[in-house]
């Protein structure tokens, strides 16, 4: 059933990596990924790697969730691969019909494939361990410096709140109106593709006719709830940088310094 | 001849995790054809996962289920068919109205059925007679209409397909007096006129015992009761222990016995709850005189 | 006392009524006084205008014609609105669609970040609203996990944290199963016992009217009944012409009153009713 799906990657837990400030947690990831492709040495890819790992062992989320994660860009992961193995040119270890492959080919398909896995596997760990509300929470007031220049900084929290909150509720109405609608028998289940698409049109009619309604109906309650939009606003929760921060980034800091000492004395093979 | 027959039905949500909870265990009803019957039952006791099970929205975990003596479930391809014979009307059935009028929205199931078009002209009109839209509401837009009048739109979208078994689930949430005896109305005379089989899911005992001939009464995943409404209605105890609220005046007249003053046990409405008053005091004064 | 809510002479009607196929004239020349600290259920069927009346108590409708105050304010005035939107707050009737946060403390808090409350405060008034109506240990749960009846509640919660001195409710119930409706009419209730909150309750449920101090009966725009609930219930046969219905103690009463026996005409509850029934019993020689 449609409510079994679960929004957000969330996985709730006490580890330290859970309970970082969320603008550390995204400023730190962002300096991950930058490090992940200026690397250029197997060294510093290893590293890398042994960051990840090393968070992951603290973060006491279950490593069968990073393959979870990696599922839904298996596809890209193929692409970007092929695309490497077959058309960068150099060396030619394998020339055979029209598929020739270089060792520069090879190298950089590999280094790219583990570079994604990093990235995915890496920007996932961000989303277990941070509730969607606090992410946003973080964003909000991490992207607060670019209201200065007229960036709709709360609308848009504002929007990712409201979006999260309706989230279940919406699908928890598609169903019902699924149900519905079989019940007067629709078949939504049989037919090639055109069929399938008008067979949608029952659903979804409703579901805007009732998205609309709640969004009316929310934009009254939240008026009367004295909300005008950005004005004056004071937040109940708080966000403190405390001393596992501070740790968090030094460790973090002090392995992209690693990478960048590795990336000047040693030679550069990618 | 029963029209729905379970076997030991049960259906088990999220089977074998951790989230595992029986909705409905080991069901066995016969339900009578050209009954109209009310189900009752607080929220989660199960009534919405068994009413599902009917008209085959939900396929069993175990147990069987037959509709006129056909087991629904042995050809799965054709489970469509059974909605055509055992009709649901959802709670709030107003949400789910999509088509451009009035007219095509209640045509939309006859259609699924691939009745002809006069076959189907035949059935909007007469589903529309009965919950007493006018001609001239069938080409607006269900969009337009008050909320009474679209739920009306809702349940007649439903009555078109002329189920053998029509199934409603809360008609009456959300509407005011009014509103609500003027859909129990139609609804009743629908059943007296065509004699179709109805199950009324409900909350207000008041309505359940104005309106239905049996109920069934659920109660943690189980049939707990399932008798003619006096019956069910002389149980008033041990409904109220189920932490269901029985209609005001069967308390009152549950207070009454319990004072031990000769009065029946099975009233559950006001007009019944007046004769049988008067007529014990016209009996009592005679008794004295 | 200076009433804290208040309707002179208020009519109203939407400008494009016929488009809308409303009625022309929606509120019809109401004069209503609600006093600090009373609870009054305003009962009418749909399309009554009572939460068209309600919307007035808010601002969110000016009359077409007339005054309305709140707290002494003319809701006229655009320059309070946030005034009287903090003195009257309003819990509306889908509970789904007026919660905002996707955690139940963070939408008690809402108001009160909208209003500019300082952290701490707004920490403390949020946990003390939120025992208030019984829900603090679901303070840190995802709206969407909790039942009708507890939305109702923490909805409740976050109007009581902006501390108002009255609370609109527009059919809070509507939409609630019986377990529901209890859970909220009970909270309802404590707001005026226990906080001293001055309580609107817009209703078509007679025996929530019931359980008020004072019942408004709303019909066709107008003001038909306005008393304590035995008097306005006493009125049988009018509430059930314009729609509405009476408790059953009420109108077993009234059918046995129709016939000739002797009952009092303002019995409301069962434990009453009983007591009606038995003198009436033994008044006609019935034997134990």
């Amino acid at each position: 059933m449609l409510k079994d799906i679960t929004i957000g990657q969330y996985f709730p837990g006490h580890s330290v990596l859970h309970r970082l400030d969320p603008r550390m947690k995204i400023l730190l990831t962002i300096g991950y990924i930058v490090m992940l492709f200026t690397v250029s040495n197997p060294l510093g890819l290893g590293v890398g790697i042994l960051f990840l790992i090393f968070a992951y062992a603290i973060s006491k989320i279950p490593p069968k969730m990073i393959t979870k994660s990696l599922k839904p860009v298996i596809p890209i992961i193929i692409f970007t691969t092929l695309l490497n193995m077959f058309f960068v040119k150099g060396d030619p270890l394998v020339d055979w019909w029209i598929f020739h492959i270089s060792r520069q080919g090879l190298l950089t398909a590999v280094v790219m494939t583990i570079r994604i896995i990093c990235l995915i596997a890496g920007t996932s760990l961000l989303t277990y361990t941070t509730s969607p509300i606090t992410l946003t929470d973080g964003l909000e007031r991490l992207m607060k410096p670019l209201k200065k220049i007229h960036f709709p900084v709360h609308e848009l929290s504002m929007m990712m709140t409201i979006a999260l909150r309706f989230i279940p509720t919406l699908i928890e109405e598609t169903d019902k109106i699924m149900n519905a609608q079989k019940a007067r028998g629709a078949d939504l289940e049989s037919g090639g593709v055109i069929q399938r698409a008008k067979a949608l049109v029952p659903i979804l009619i409703p579901l805007f006719v009732s998205a609309f309604r709640r969004a009316d109906e929310l934009a009254l309650a939240m008026e009367c709830r004295c909300y005008r939009g950005d004005v004056g606003r004071t937040r109940m929760k708080q966000l403190h940088y405390s001393w596992q921060d501070g740790v968090a980034a030094a460790v973090t800091v002090l392995c992209i310094g690693m990478v960048v000492v590795v990336n000047i004395f040693a030679p550069v093979v990618f | 001849m029963s029209v729905i027959k379970t076997e030991h039905l049960t259906h088990t949500y999220s089977q074998g995790t951790s989230y595992e909870r029986a909705a409905i265990s080991d069901i066995n009803l016969e339900i009578e054809a050209g009954k109209m019957i009310g189900i009752i039952g607080h929220t989660g006791s199960g009534k919405s996962t068994l009413i599902q099970h009917f008209n085959g929205l939900l396929r069993p975990t175990e147990g069987k289920i037959y509709v006129d003596g056909e087991d629904i479930w042995e050809k799965p391809k054709e489970i469509r068919k059974v909605r055509f014979r055992v009709g649901l009307v959802f709670q709030y059935p107003e949400y789910q109205l999509f088509e451009d009028t009035v007219y095509q929205d209640i045509a939309f199931g006859p259609k699924n059925m691939g009745l002809s078009e006069e076959e189907i002209d035949r059935r909007v009109k007469e589903a529309a007679l009965f919950v007493g839209l006018k001609d001239d509401q069938m080409e607006k837009s269900p969009f337009e209409l008050s909320g009474g009048q679209k739920r009306r739109v809702a349940i007649a979208g439903v009555i078109a397909m002329s189920p053998e078994v029509l199934i409603l689930d809360e008609p009456t949430a959300g509407l005011d007096p009014k509103g609500r005896d003027r859909i129990l109305g139609q609804i009743l005379e629908y059943h007296q006129e065509q004699k179709k089989t109805i199950l009324l899911v409900s909350h207000s005992m008041e309505d359940v015992a104005k309106y239905t001939e049996q109920v069934l009464v659920m109660n943690h995943s189980r049939v707990d009761m399932f008798d003619d409404v006096e019956q069910v209605f002389s149980r008033s105890k041990e409904i109220e222990a189920m932490g269901l609220a029985v209609p005001q005046v069967s308390r009152v007249f549950l207070s009454l016995r319990e004072k031990g003053w000769p009065v029946p046990q099975n009233v559950y409405t006001v007009e019944r709850a007046k004769e049988a008053l008067e007529r014990i005091m016209q009996q009592g004064g005679k008794a004295h005189a | 006392m200076e009433p804290i809510l208040s309707a002179r002479d208020v009519s109203f009607a939407y400008d494009n009524y016929e488009e809308k196929q409303l009625p022309p004239i929606v509120l019809d020349d109401i004069s209503l006084d609600i006093q600090p600290g009373e609870f009054v259920a305003v009962l009418g069927h749909n399309g009554s205008g009572k939460s068209t009346l309600a919307k007035h108590f808010n601002a969110i409708l000016l009359p077409t014609a007339g005054t309305v105050y709140v707290n002494g304010i003319n809701t006229k005035e655009e320059d309070r609105l946030y005034d009287i939107r903090q003195s009257a707050g309003m819990v509306f009737q889908n509970p789904d669609n007026q919660l905002v946060a996707t955690i139940v403390e963070e939408d008690v808090a809402f108001a009160l970040e909208n209003l500019g409350v300082p952290p701490e405060e707004i920490r403390r008034r949020v946990d003390e609203s939120l025992k208030a109506v019984g829900m603090y240990e679901y303070r840190e749960h995802s709206p969407h996990q909790l039942s009708g009846g507890q939305k109702q509640r923490v909805a409740i919660a976050g109007i009581i944290a902006m501390r108002p001195k009255c609370i609109v409710l527009d059919e809070p119930t509507a939409m609630l199963d019986p377990q529901g409706r209890k859970e909220v009419l009970q909270t309802i209730r404590q707001l005026g016992g226990q906080f001293g909150i001055t309580v609107v309750l817009i209703t078509h449920y007679m025996d929530e009217a019931a359980q008020s101090g004072r019942v408004v009966v709303v019909d066709n725009g107008k003001v038909i009944l306005d008393g304590p609930p035995r008097q306005v219930f006493s009125h049988v046969e009018l509430l059930k012409s314009v729609g509405l219905d009476v408790p059953q103690a009420t109108e077993l009463a009234w059918l046995l009153r129709q016939d000739g026996y002797n009952l009092p005409d303002d019995i409301l509850f069962e434990e009453e009713c009983v007591q009606a029934i038995e003198k009436l019993l033994e008044e006609h020689h019935v034997s134990h």
